[in-house]
């Protein structure tokens, strides 16, 4: 089945700057960095609910994670994450001879986790 | 202020108050903490923000091995035999991470790298590394945080979220402060956010332009156009989501300002584009000041991330990205930087300190780390520490030792730790790993 292509967006949080600190192996932390903001008329489209499990895939790697509507921050098609183990495993390893990786922007898909 | 100078803390057996401490948990570098030290633990931070907060009060002494090899428990001297031999017999290793570090440690640490004749490499190469790439490429008009505070009236937040990543930034330099040509703080000054998502700093801004992603260039590639008063085709809205009207009505207004920043964050750097981006926007600022002053500033993450390239450039001449292979610094972005070394399987021994790139990197990246040697420094545990042949736990800088740092302006800021560590210091370990590879190196 084909799926829709996103564009994710992984970057700070506040919570995950304080669960940084408290450690990465706290439930905070793991949560934070495990939680899809997507857009509600994304999710609604897709019969999405939050607190559904999404697999999100690109040719790097695929994950499960737990999707969360956004109040509005992100519009349709664009969603985010905070910057972590999870969102790492989707960077390619080229740099494109810059020395970073494309690290926000990444196409991905999407669908729900059986 | 020197040390000798500094106010006085007051302490009982139980309770200490250390004025003036400086957090480093960001590129804020914030020194105006007041810091209740409790049977050493920090219970109040007085002045700090939700992040600095957290910062202090979860940096407590933890129970753990002072070093381990293969993760059995060892001796120091053990580490540091261990650890030199390691970085010793490497014919391409790597030195990482740095900007959870002091400046004095960082300079240890680039003496380290010369002698073994590494690849040199901090935080800054998946973080402001573009930027700097940018600045060789077309300079950077620049001042400091205090003249932002004194002098700017039209702020441009782009692709960056200081409400949540440096959430003092607003009120202490970029947006409320009262300043020497904004008596009226907030009211003087035109705040503008611009960004992909609609995040928690779109509340603080006078105007939200919401762009496409991955459109960073174009955006400031019209705003040039704009600046030097060329015809700029309307399609742009349909690659940035940005109407040529309004970006003619921002210009109009840049030009009025008298003093205009752009501070810029990593939704630049970390995008397709990268460097590209970071020249965009810094020419954009150069071209700006044939009508009015206009700095660009890079929002820096780490507490002392800008202190590595600080001490970096100073050593070798470059920032980061740096061989020393050959005797002589080279610097190559994407040739000699972390990410590209380790995915590509070149580097055979790595020295991580106070960074976790097991976490943060690319899987190829990852894999090739978790493959090598690794001597790993870090105060917390981390998947990188997990995974190193030699670990040390440090004590934590700015909370546990003394030291220096850069703010994300480049002013050097002093540390005042607030109560000692059991641990040594990421300069005193490396001062011992540098000792002896300097023996070994010179046959004494």
């Amino acid at each position: 089945m084909m799926s829709d292509i996103f564009v994710l967006i992984p970057g700070r949080t506040s919570r995950q700057g304080t669960a940084l600190n408290e450690g990465k192996y706290t439930d905070t932390y793991k949560e934070e960095i495990t939680t899809l903001m997507m857009n509600a008329e994304d999710m609604q489209r897709l019969d999405l609910e939050t607190g559904d499990r999404v697999r999100m895939w690109n040719e790097q790697a695929e994950v499960v994670v737990t999707c969360k509507a956004d109040k509005g921050e992100s519009p349709p098609g664009v969603l985010f994450i905070s910057y972590g183990d999870i969102s790492s495993q989707l960077m390619g390893g080229d740099t494109h001879g810059s020395g970073m990786p494309t690290s926000k922007g990444l196409d991905v898909q999407l669908a729900k986790a059986e | 202020m020197s040390i000798a100078e500094q106010p006085p803390t007051t302490e009982t057996p139980e309770l200490k108050i250390v004025k003036d401490a400086t957090c480093t948990f960001c590129g804020c570098v914030c020194d105006d903490m007041e810091l209740t030290v409790e049977n050493n633990r920090i219970t109040k931070a007085k002045n700090a923000c939700v992040l600095g907060k957290a910062w202090f009060f979860n940096h407590h002494i933890e129970d753990r091995p002072d070093a381990t090899i293969d993760g059995q428990p060892v001796t120091y001297e053990a580490a540091f035999d261990k650890a030199a031999e390691i970085l010793l017999n490497a014919k391409n290793p790597l030195t990482y991470g740095m900007s959870d570090s002091t400046s004095e440690a960082q300079r240890v640490a680039v003496a380290i790298t010369d002698w073994i004749g590494g690849n040199l490499d901090t935080t800054t190469s998946v973080c402001h590394g573009p930027s700097g790439m940018a600045f060789q490429g077309v300079g950077e008009v620049t001042c400091s945080l205090g003249e932002i505070k004194n002098r700017a009236d039209f702020v441009i937040f782009w692709g960056g979220n200081p409400a949540e990543s440096h959430p003092r930034h607003f009120t202490k330099y970029s947006l409320m402060p009262k300043g020497q040509f904004v008596p009226n703080g907030r009211k003087d000054r035109t705040a503008v956010l611009i960004d992909v998502r609609k995040t928690k700093s779109a509340k603080a801004a006078n105007q939200f332009l919401q762009i496409k992603p991955r459109s960073d260039f174009e955006l400031a590639w019209a705003l040039r156009g704009l600046a030097k008063g060329l015809e700029i085709d309307p399609d742009i809205e349909r690659k940035t989501g940005i109407s040529l009207e309004t970006l003619t009505d921002l210009m109009d207004r840049m030009k009025k300002a008298k003093f205009g920043a752009i501070l810029f964050g990593m939704g630049v750097t970390m995008t397709r584009g990268k460097h590209i981006n970071s020249e965009a926007i810094l020419a954009l600022t150069r071209d700006m000041n044939r009508h009015t002053r206009w700095i660009a500033k890079p929002m820096r993450g780490h507490g002392n991330v800008t202190g590595a390239d600080n001490v970096v450039t100073w050593s070798t001449g470059y920032p980061f990205g740096v061989n020393l292979g050959r005797g002589y610094p080279r610097f190559n972005p994407g040739e000699f930087t972390s990410s590209d070394v380790l995915a590509r399987g070149e580097a055979d021994a790595a020295l991580i300190i106070a960074s976790d790139p097991m976490s943060n990197f690319s899987q190829p990246a990852r894999e090739h780390l978790a493959k090598i040697p690794s001597v790993v420094l870090d105060p917390k545990l981390s998947d990188t520490a997990r995974t190193a042949t030699v670990a040390f736990t440090t004590a934590t800088y700015g909370i546990n030792t003394p030291g220096t740092v850069y703010r994300m302006d480049d002013v050097p800021i002093p540390l005042r730790p607030a109560f000692e560590s059991p641990y040594k210091s990421d300069y005193e370990i490396l001062k011992e790993i540098e000792r002896r590879i300097r023996a070994k190196q010179l046959g004494v």
